[in-house]
């Protein structure tokens, strides 16, 4: 009886410490699930989704505090990576909510004051300039997400649709044209 | 001379259509007036234009620079005016105009100094850095600039192959450029293994060929040249890079890699003429040879300049006859609808080919697949087209990259043997590009998430910064009154002050109104009467308010 208990509690013992080991050892830092969903979220850090960036939008929706069709960036497309992540079913955009066309900041060369108010508001560090210099905005790197135009005092931001061409051209879905069906057959 | 062949899976045999352009000579297409010289005609950056509006310029002149590590150059095709630099029709699949550079022609085709660079003299890797701005590209249909394929990388180079099976129907520019100019290609060749320091040149010619590959065993026996030419079976696709390795050396190029990386590189016979002309003349890429066929009156090969616009080459070819229903460009397995004909010659088109109903009828409509396996058993690359169809139709792209859709080299074999007449090879470029746009997504948004996290750290560290030099200062200050504390000037000083405030406060007390000091009695009467009708006023008033 002794001896039974003996052998139990150091068996509890033992493996207590093994547990105890490893939960240090292995021990799990930041939010894995938050990750996951930042990895889906397209990252221009615009805000639309009324937190401020990307990651804390992420969080919330790990905490299940927030909605998975905030992020129009995202697109229709997004919402289903999410929905699929999080195993809850894809809903459209909420009202005044809808995802625009892909786009760019342009400054009005011959407006801008070198304020630096823009570059402050950039959340990616794609605008370059100096105070009281002209400022440029890295095309390749601005996610488009508008925080730069309202900043501006003179009002020489400006949001260019990013439209087709060669560059970025991509080979359309295949479609048998309805007039040539009716033609052979 | 001639090597041994090595079995490939798949391909077919279509109909060849050779014999309608491969009789007559190239003809040299003559000066025309207008050229429109596109800034991009080869895989990578487009050149960078360094010419605008109103300048004069000289044949062979750069007038686009490359622009990045993977980019190549391009020259003025004859002297004249720049009229504009601006987006014009060219050809490419989307249809979509791009950037090009007009040039109006002054008649004289006046060109620059061209200096022959004399290779033999120098090291490899200097030789691929002086070929960096003559524009050279592969002229096979992927257009990869030539110079970054002769500089050496990782992997030696123990084999060049030089690529003259031309297996697409219709296509002969390169049988007639093998059968007329079999020693500058050769030459050209010598250059290539000097360059990477191969040790075995192959040379592969389909069997529809034989003039052309005695043409190129009489040139190499007349340079003196140990290559070996081999005659390859007609099989489409046996000029596809990875399949003509296949077929001379046996080696089947891993999924995923190219045939570098098993010491293999691999040249269209067209480019080792273009870079003959280059190291021999010094002459930059400025024309190529083009099949014009179809539906023409004369089909033929032309050599033209690049920039030559496509009406103009098939005017040359005596021009469409009736009932043309469109152009391709490039072969029919593999090229696509010319949307506009002004469209100019570029260094990946090789042929042209005029359409109509009896020789390309329009594509009946597809059917459901019926899981024949047919095209698998066509697929060279020995993929299983069908599950890539679905896989793509139903924009599954992990499932389709997972069977390896980027091992597909949108051959058409796959295409052409469908019985039910599924456009399979559109799904894979429509998969295919998904991908890669996808792809370009992710890697942008990681940056900006990056560049995002980089200035929130950056914020923080400014705000510790700012906050540890407040502090400082604010503690200097402190230390500075602890010091006085123990100062005993301090304490007279202190006591100083408090004197001053005492005296001050006395002072404020003693000030008096200085009018009712010193009043005669006259003035003390008049005091009083108004203070008593004050008063008087006062409480008649209370009763009211």
């Amino acid at each position: 009886m002794i001896a039974a208990i003996i052998v139990m509690a150091a068996i509890g013992l033992v493996l207590g410490i093994v547990l105890g080991w490893a939960e240090l050892k292995f021990k799990v830092t930041g939010n894995p699930l938050a990750d996951k969903i930042n990895d889906i979220l397209p990252q221009t850090q615009c805000g639309q989704c009324g937190f401020p960036g990307c990651r804390p939008y992420a969080e919330a929706m790990a905490k299940g505090e927030a909605d998975i069709n905030r992020c129009p960036p995202g697109g229709e497309a997004g919402i289903q990576r999410l929905a699929d992540l999080l195993g809850v079913e894809a809903k459209p955009f909420g009202a005044g909510v809808a995802p625009k066309p892909k786009s760019v900041a342009i400054i009005d060369e011959n407006t801008c004051i070198g304020c630096t108010l823009c570059i402050q508001a950039c959340p990616v560090d794609a605008i370059v300039g100096a105070s009281k210099q002209l400022h440029v905005v890295v095309a390749d790197l601005c996610t488009g997400c508008e925080l730069c135009v309202a900043p501006c005092p003179v009002d020489c931001i400006h949001m260019e649709v990013i439209h087709e061409s060669v560059n970025n051209w991509k080979w359309r879905y295949p479609v048998i044209p309805i007039h040539q069906q009716r033609e052979t057959a | 001379m001639s090597g041994e062949v090595y079995p490939i899976p798949g391909g077919l045999h279509p109909a060849e259509h050779k014999a309608e352009s491969n009789a007559r000579p190239i003809v040299v297409a003559p000066l025309t007036e207008r050229y429109l010289v596109p800034l991009r005609q080869h895989l990578g950056q487009p050149a960078r234009v360094l010419v605008q509006a109103g300048d004069t310029v000289l044949k062979g002149q750069m007038i686009g620079a490359p622009d990045g590590r993977i980019s190549a150059a391009v020259h003025a095709p004859t002297s004249g005016r720049v009229l504009a630099v601006e987006d014009r029709p060219v050809a490419h699949p989307s249809g979509l105009p791009d950037r090009c550079v007009v040039i109006e022609s002054d008649g004289r085709d006046a060109a620059i100094e061209m200096r022959p660079i004399d290779w033999r003299d120098l090291a490899p890797g200097e030789l691929s850095k002086r070929l960096a701005n003559m524009g050279l590209a592969g002229q096979g249909g992927a257009v990869f600039p030539s110079h970054v394929k002769l500089a050496l990388g990782g992997t030696p180079i123990e084999t060049l192959i030089l690529n003259g099976a031309e297996c697409e129907p219709w296509i002969t520019c390169d049988d007639r450029l093998m059968r007329e100019r079999a020693t500058a290609i050769m030459q050209g060749t010598e250059i290539m293994r000097h360059a990477l320091g191969a040790r075995r040149i192959l040379v592969g010619i389909e069997d529809n060929k034989p003039e052309a590959a005695l043409a190129m065993q009489a040139a190499c026996q007349q340079l003196n040249l140990a290559a070996e030419v081999s005659v390859v079976p007609t099989r489409y696709p046996s000029g596809g890079a990875k399949q003509l390795t296949q077929l001379l050396t046996g080696l089947e190029t891993p999924s995923g890699k190219i045939s570098t990386d098993i010491g293999i590189q691999v040249f269209n016979v067209a480019t080792a003429y273009a870079l003959h002309r280059a190291v021999a003349l010094g002459e930059p890429m400025l024309t190529r040879v083009v099949t014009v066929t179809g539906h023409v009156a004369q089909p033929c090969n032309i050599e033209a300049r690049l920039g030559t616009a496509i009406e103009d080459l098939i005017r040359l070819a005596g021009g469409d006859l009736d009932d043309v229903t469109g152009h391709i460009i490039g072969g029919p397995m593999m090229g696509f609808d010319l949307d506009d004909t002004a469209a100019p010659l570029v260094k990946s088109v090789n042929c042209v080919i005029a359409k109509d109903r009896a020789l390309f009828p329009a594509h009946p409509p597809a059917m459901p697949c019926t899981r024949c396996g047919q095209c698998a058993l066509a697929c060279p690359a020995s993929l299983q087209p069908f599950e890539l169809y679905w896989h793509a139709k139903a924009k599954n792209f992990d499932k389709a990259r997972a069977y390896q859709l980027f091992d597909c080299i949108e051959c058409g074999c796959c295409s052409h043997v469908c019985p039910s007449h599924i456009p399979l090879v559109d799904y894979y470029r429509f998969g295919k590009s998904e991908i890669a746009a996808a792809d370009r997504a992710k890697q942008a948004a990681e940056s900006a998430r990056q560049r995002h996290e980089f200035q929130l750290l950056r914020q923080q560290r400014e705000k510790a910064e700012k906050a540890e030099r407040l502090g400082k200062k604010a503690s200097e200050r402190l230390e500075a009154g602890a010091v006085a504390a123990d100062d005993p000037g301090a304490e007279r000083k202190k006591a100083l002050l408090q004197a001053a405030i005492e005296r001050a406060k006395q002072a404020k007390e003693a000030v008096q109104p200085k009018n009712t000091v010193s009043l005669t009695p006259e003035q003390q009467r008049q005091i009083d009467a108004i203070e008593a009708r004050r008063q008087a006023t006062a409480q008649d008033s209370e009763p009211q308010t």
